[in-house]
Order: structure tokens, then sequence, then C-alpha cells
């Protein structure tokens, strides 16, 4: 149950090894957290998170989750909310492929689509329905600036991510009332594992940084959060920017 | 023929948001009013695997009346006094009875509440789950000190007279068992006699915290109502200046000729309603400073024999209703903590913290606790309790709550679940050694888990 002063005590991530969603973890699990389940492909790499946390003091438990496989989703994800409520979860698997090899390898594109956004649809969903049987709770899902207007330069990932930030507001609106909060969550560039050898994008930022917006937007009820915040007015800009020069754009 | 809403009507669920007093942390459950016993037992067994709560008027705090995704029984419909024994006092009401009816009713007679929390707007129901205290717990006890027999809805649908003597085990699990053990139906409470509906009410200002404790000190054998405001921001040379106000109700030679007629007239009813559109930052250090500062100067030095309304000494609060929205919408929460005599030197140091961080409590109240019940998780045991009200928003609230928990801990004090929006699970079992004990007897009469809330939960108290 979250605390009178928003601070939760159960956290479920799903794509474990995400590295936003780890230091997150981090932080909340500094203030009241102490139930963590990382969901993802079994790997040693899972493991040794789970095991950092626990060195934290949090009990962890992993669970085998794999979001290209939908028709596993609700099983999974009703496993671990029948063993404790949850207050916080984290939708936060995600692949960015290689747009240039993509362009040539449709299956390979497809399957970009199939993780972010088909894999986030049957999560989603599921997810919303467990939260709403104990009628409370947040779901934050990690979507990207790259959602909110397609670049030629990563438009496979990018449109990806838009239709999960579409469905995730979609989802915010139809719970309201219910007990359940969903909150989308649009991180500009963020040095990771995924971007590395990667330049830096306009604006780049950390993991930490994205982990710090995730548990104040959590802790204030928000339904966006950008990181950094003024991306949000970056991106309201560049939303209106007119295709031919929007083009052009080194961006 | 019932004189009741008959049987096969049964009142619909409403799937509402709830939250406690302090406007904290809501959660969604189905929600039912029976309006009958029989409809109480009906909608037990129509629960969900998410268990049931009893609700009352919802005046705990924090989350010990909400049951996320589960039902919660708004007992506040029963609400009949099913007999009355005017000789002695003894009176048997159903759970939803509040304990502003029962004044409103029985001082006519000669008759007040044994116990009563700062506000009157409890049920029965609420003041035996948290087995609430008040100003006279030094000379009283707490509410199930006077609670002679109760009715209860067990987790199997049975219902069982339980009295402190056949039943102990159950008795005192459910005295402050934060509705966990099942449901209370009706209970049979003794009354204390008066002679008069007014209060001689004695107020002393005092300069410091040393000045008060010491007096409080010495008062606890001379009045039966004993309470002291502090002011908490207050610095320096005036840390921990209050008001100490001290009462008895008057007998009959105290009052002046012309009151002598009617002796115990009482009249009960509020009077303003704080709107619901206070955008959140109405209390804080500036304006609770100013408060206090008026608060404070406002009291007389010395002054002896004041007689004051029941309302006027009890329940000053409940002249606003819904209070509580003067704190917008992020809420607020209460922190209420015992310390034990002879752990002076903690209070003062809790004191100074508070003041330090100019943290703005609106209500910070001292009371001296007598020795405590056989509950298993009543709140009271021997010595000082403070009580602060603080708004969610304060700056820097998490980590002065979490020093003071330190504090509370190291020096064998506890919190309050009554008023616990927000403690540590791993500390409850430090603060309430009988834990363990509760859960047992729980597991015993509910294997299952029907009884539960969002505070058993986030608390991990069954
Ligand atoms: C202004 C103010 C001042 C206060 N001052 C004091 C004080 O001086 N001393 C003090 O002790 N407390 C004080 N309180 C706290 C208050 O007395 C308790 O929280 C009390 O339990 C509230 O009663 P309620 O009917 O509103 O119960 P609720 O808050 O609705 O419920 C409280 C608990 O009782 C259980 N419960 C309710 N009905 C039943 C039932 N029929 N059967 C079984 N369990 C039931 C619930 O499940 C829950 O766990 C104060 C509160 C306020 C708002």
């Amino acid at each position: 149950m979250k605390d009178a002063l928003g601070a939760p005590q159960s956290l479920l991530i799903l794509g474990g090894t995400s590295e936003i969603a780890l230091h997150t973890a981090r932080k909340m699990v500094d203030e009241r957290v102490r139930r963590v389940v990382l969901a993802g492909r079994p790997s040693e790499a899972l493991d040794r998170a789970a095991e950092g946390l626990r060195r934290q003091g949090a009990n962890v438990e992993v669970v085998a989750f794999d979001a290209a496989e939908p028709e596993t989703h609700e099983k999974t994800i009703d496993g671990v909310f029948a063993d404790g409520d949850i207050d916080v979860v984290l939708l936060a698997f995600g692949v960015l492929g290689d747009q240039e090899s993509d362009e040539q390898d449709p299956v390979a594109a497809a399957k970009v689509a199939q993780v972010n956004y088909v894999g986030g649809v049957s999560a989603g969903l599921a997810t919303v329905k467990a939260l709403r049987r104990q009628g409370h709770g947040s779901l934050a899902v990690i979507s990207s600036v790259a959602a909110e207007r397609a670049r030629k330069a990563n438009f496979i990932y990018g449109s990806s991510k838009a239709g999960l930030d579409a469905f995730a507001q979609g989802l915010a609106d139809k719970v309201h009332g219910t007990g359940v909060h969903v909150m989308v969550v649009r991180p500009g560039f963020v040095k990771t594992k995924m971007t590395e050898g990667m330049p830096d994008g306009p604006m780049a930022t950390t993991p930490d940084v994205v982990a710090d917006g995730i548990v104040k937007g959590l802790r204030k009820g928000s339904t966006t959060v950008w990181v950094p915040g003024q991306l949000r007015y970056v991106f309201s800009v560049l939303r209106h920017v007119p295709r031919p020069i929007f083009r052009k754009l080194p961006i | 023929m019932s004189d009741g809403p008959s049987a096969d009507f049964f009142p619909a669920a409403r799937r509402t948001a709830l939250h406690g007093w302090g406007r904290t942390a809501p959660t969604v459950a189905d929600v039912v009013t029976p309006m009958t016993r029989e409809q109480v037992v009906g909608a037990l067994r129509r629960r969900s695997e998410r268990g049931v709560i009893a609700r009352g008027l919802g005046r705990s705090y924090g989350d010990p009346a909400q049951n996320g995704g589960g039902l919660v029984l708004d007992m506040t419909a029963l609400n009949r006094v099913l007999d009355a024994d005017l000789e002695q006092g003894i009176v048997t009401a159903e759970a939803g009875v509040s304990l502003d009816r029962l004044i409103e009713l029985f001082v006519p007679f000669g008759f007040f509440v044994p116990v009563t929390p700062g506000t009157r707007q409890v049920t029965v129901g609420g003041a035996i789950g948290a087995d609430v205290h008040g100003k006279n717990h030094h000379a009283d006890g707490s509410f199930c000190d006077h609670v002679l027999s109760m009715d209860l809805l067990l987790a199997d649908g049975t219902v069982r007279t339980v009295t402190p003597e056949d039943d102990p085990e159950l008795f005192w699990a459910t005295a402050g068992g934060m509705g966990l053990t099942g449901i209370v139906l009706s209970a049979v409470i003794r009354m204390t006699p008066i002679e008069t509906s007014l209060v001689s009410v004695d107020t002393d200002r005092t300069k410091d915290l040393d000045e008060i404790m010491a007096l409080m000190a010495e008062t606890d054998e001379k009045y039966r109502y004993t309470v002291a405001w502090l002011d908490c921001l207050a610095k320096g040379r005036n840390l921990g200046r209050s008001v100490l106000t001290c009462g008895e109700f008057a007998r009959l030679d105290d009052l002046p000729a012309r009151k002598r007629a009617k002796p115990l007239r009482f009249k009960s009813g509020s009077l303003v309603t704080v709107p619901d559109v206070i955008p959140g930052r109405l209390p804080n250090k500036f304006t609770m400073g100013l408060f206090n500062e008026m608060w404070y100067r406002k009291a007389p030095q010395h002054k002896v024999g004041q007689l004051q309304s029941i309302s006027a000494f009890f329940h000053p609060l409940d002249a606003i209703q819904e209070w509580n929205r003067a704190y917008g919408k992020t809420g607020f929460l209460q922190y209420q903590f015992v310390m034990p005599f002879e752990r002076e030197e903690a209070l003062r140091k809790a004191v100074e913290k508070i003041s330090a961080a100019g943290a703005p409590s609106s209500l910070t109240v001292l009371k001296r606790f007598g020795p405590g019940n056989r509950g298993y998780l009543s709140f009271p045991k021997p010595g000082w309790t403070l009580t602060l009200d603080f708004p969610t928003n304060t700056p820097g609230l998490a980590r002065l709550l979490h020093e003071l928990d330190e504090l509370v801990l190291s020096n064998d004090g506890r919190l309050y679940l009554a008023k616990d929006s927000r403690m540590d699970p791993a500390d409850m079992g430090r603060m309430y050694p009988r834990l363990e004990e509760f859960r047992t007897l729980r597991a015993k009469v509910d294997p299952d888990g029907v009884f539960v809330s969002d505070q058993a939960r986030r608390l991990g108290l069954a």
C-alpha cells in the first residue's frame, strides 16, 4: 500500500533489466519499497539486478517474462499479484532495433513493433486488470519523446513507441476513477546500454534523472512526465513544424 | 414481520473511492450500508476474495477503514440504541451509533460517555476498533475499559457475545484490533454519571516545556480531564510553551443559581462547513506561526473554575465540519506517539526536532497516559503522548518523521494505529510486543483472513 506521503511498498518491473527501471527501483527501495518483482527473460543480468536490490534490503523475486509472447502475459502478471498487492508497475521493456538494417529486414522491423507495442498492449491490459481488482495502484509506461513525431532517423522504433504512448493515454483515461493511475513517461535521449556508441542526442539525460522524474510523477499522480522537463516545450514546437522543414531537420 | 427493512431487500454495493480523515492514499472498494444485523451477515457472505472491513465515521486519519478492491461495510446505519438502564447508566448501542448521539441522548439523564476522543463524530464500533482514549486516560483508562460486552460477527458468519470475563482473548484482541477480528454489531457500555452538563475548567499558561511537564505531573490526581495545547513552532526559551486545561464535570453546587434549574441542558450541533476548494497551502509555517502565537496569547495566564460546555471543552474542533478540507487536496497526517515516563529527555528532543524543522502542526496536544489495558494492540501505556497534525506537503516531512520514529522506537515508545498512515511495517512488532499473540489469535478466529484493511496490508498486521 502507498503511505500518506505517496511512498509505495511494492514494485513490479516488466523488463527487469531496464536501466531506467532499476534506477527507479533503487530510489524506491531507499524509501519504503520492500517487495520488488523483476520480470524479464531469464538471464545473468536479471539475476545480478535482483542480487543488487537484495543487498539494498529488498525482498526480490525474479519471474520469467517475455514481452514478445503476449499470450503468457496475463498468467504471469496474475501470478505476481496473487502473492500480494503491487503498488507500482513499471512497464519498462523495449528494444531500439537498428533503423538502417531493419528497413532492409521487415521481419526484424516487425519484431521491434511486436515487443514495444504489441507486448505493451497485452502487458498493460493485464496489469490494469489486476490493479483494478485490488482497487489501487499505478502503472508507469515508459514511452519516449520519439513517440511524439516520427523522425526519418528512427521511425520504426518511434512509431512503435507512438502506438504504446497512445495506448497508455487511452488506458489512463479509461481507468480514471477506478483507483488505478496510469502515467506516461517520455524520456529524451537516455545514455544507457541500449544507446551505447550512439552520439548523444540533444538534451541527453541519464537513467538516474529519468528515475527521479518517475518517482516524483508517481507521487504527484501525474499523467505525463517528460525528462528533461523542457522537452515538453521543445516537442510542442517540433510537433507543429511543417513537414517539408521537419524532413530537413538534422534530428 | 420485522419492523426493519425486509430480509429480501438488500442494499446495493457502490464502488467508491475511500480515504481517511487525512484525505491521503485513497483506494476504491465496494461499499455497502447495511440497515440491520441480518444485512451485515448477508453482506459478509457476499464478500469477494479481497475480504471485508467495517467502517464507522471514517475519523481515523489513515487507511484502517479502507479495503481496496474488497468490501467495506459502512456501519453508520446501524444507529439504534437498543437498551438503556438509567439507574445504572448502562447503555446497549448498535455499532454505528455515534458518541455524539450518545451524548445528546444521555446527558439530559445525567450520563456522559466514559471516554471521548477530541471529536465526538466517531462510532461505538470505531471507538472499540481503536480503543480510543480521551483527556481522562490517567483516571479512567480507554474506551474498552468501559465496555461490558459486545456482539461480534465472526468470519464464519456466527455472532458471539464477547465479554472480558467469558472470552478475554477475543475481547482484548478486538479492543484496539482495528476491525480485524470481526464486526462489532452492538456493545454494552458503562456510562459516567454527571450532575451537570458543564465542565469546571482551570487554565494555565506555561512558558516552556519544563514548566508544562512539571505542572502536568502534579495534576494527575487532582483532575479527571487534562490536556495541554503546545506551540510546536516556538523556539529557544519558549520551546514547548503550552496552555494547560484541566477539568471536572461541575457539581450542581458549582453552578450559578440561574443555571441550576436545568443543569443537564445540552445542545449539540455544528456551525460551519469548510468548502472543498482550498488550494492546498493554507496551513503553513507562517500561518501556523501566527495562529499559535494568537492562541497562546489568548489563553489566560491562570484561571480557575471557568464553566465551559461539553462542546467547548471536549470537542472544540467539531464546531467546524469537515475542517480536514482546509488542508486542500494533498491532505495531512497525524503523528501521535507515546513515550514512557522517565523518558522526558526523548520527549524534549522530539519537540526540539519539530520546532527546528519548523513543521507547522496546527494541533499539537500533550497528554499523560495512565496504565494501559490488556488490549493486544491497544495504544495507551504509561507515559507522555504527543499528537501533531502535519500537511503532507510540508517540506522535509518524511525525513523528520523518520527521525521521530527512531526516537520513539529507541525509547520504548509507540505510534497510534488510529492515526498512523505511514509507519515502517518493520517497526510495528517492536512497538507492539503482543503483535504475534494478536496474529495467533486472529488466525484462530479468522483463518482465511476475511477481515482485512488497507492498513492491515500496509503494516502486515494480520
Ligand atoms: C479531530 C479528531 C480528534 C481525534 N482525537 C482522538 C483522541 O483524542 N483520542 C483517540 O483515541 N482518537 C482520536 N481520534 C481518532 C478517532 O477517535 C479514531 O480514529 C476512531 O476509531 C474513529 O472512529 P470511527 O467511527 O470514525 O471509525 P473509523 O475511522 O471508520 O474506523 C476505525 C477502525 O475501527 C474499525 N471499526 C469501525 N467500526 C467497526 C465495527 N462496527 N466493528 C469492528 N470494527 C470497526 C475500522 O475497521 C477501523 O479499523 C481523533 C480523530 C479526529 C478526526
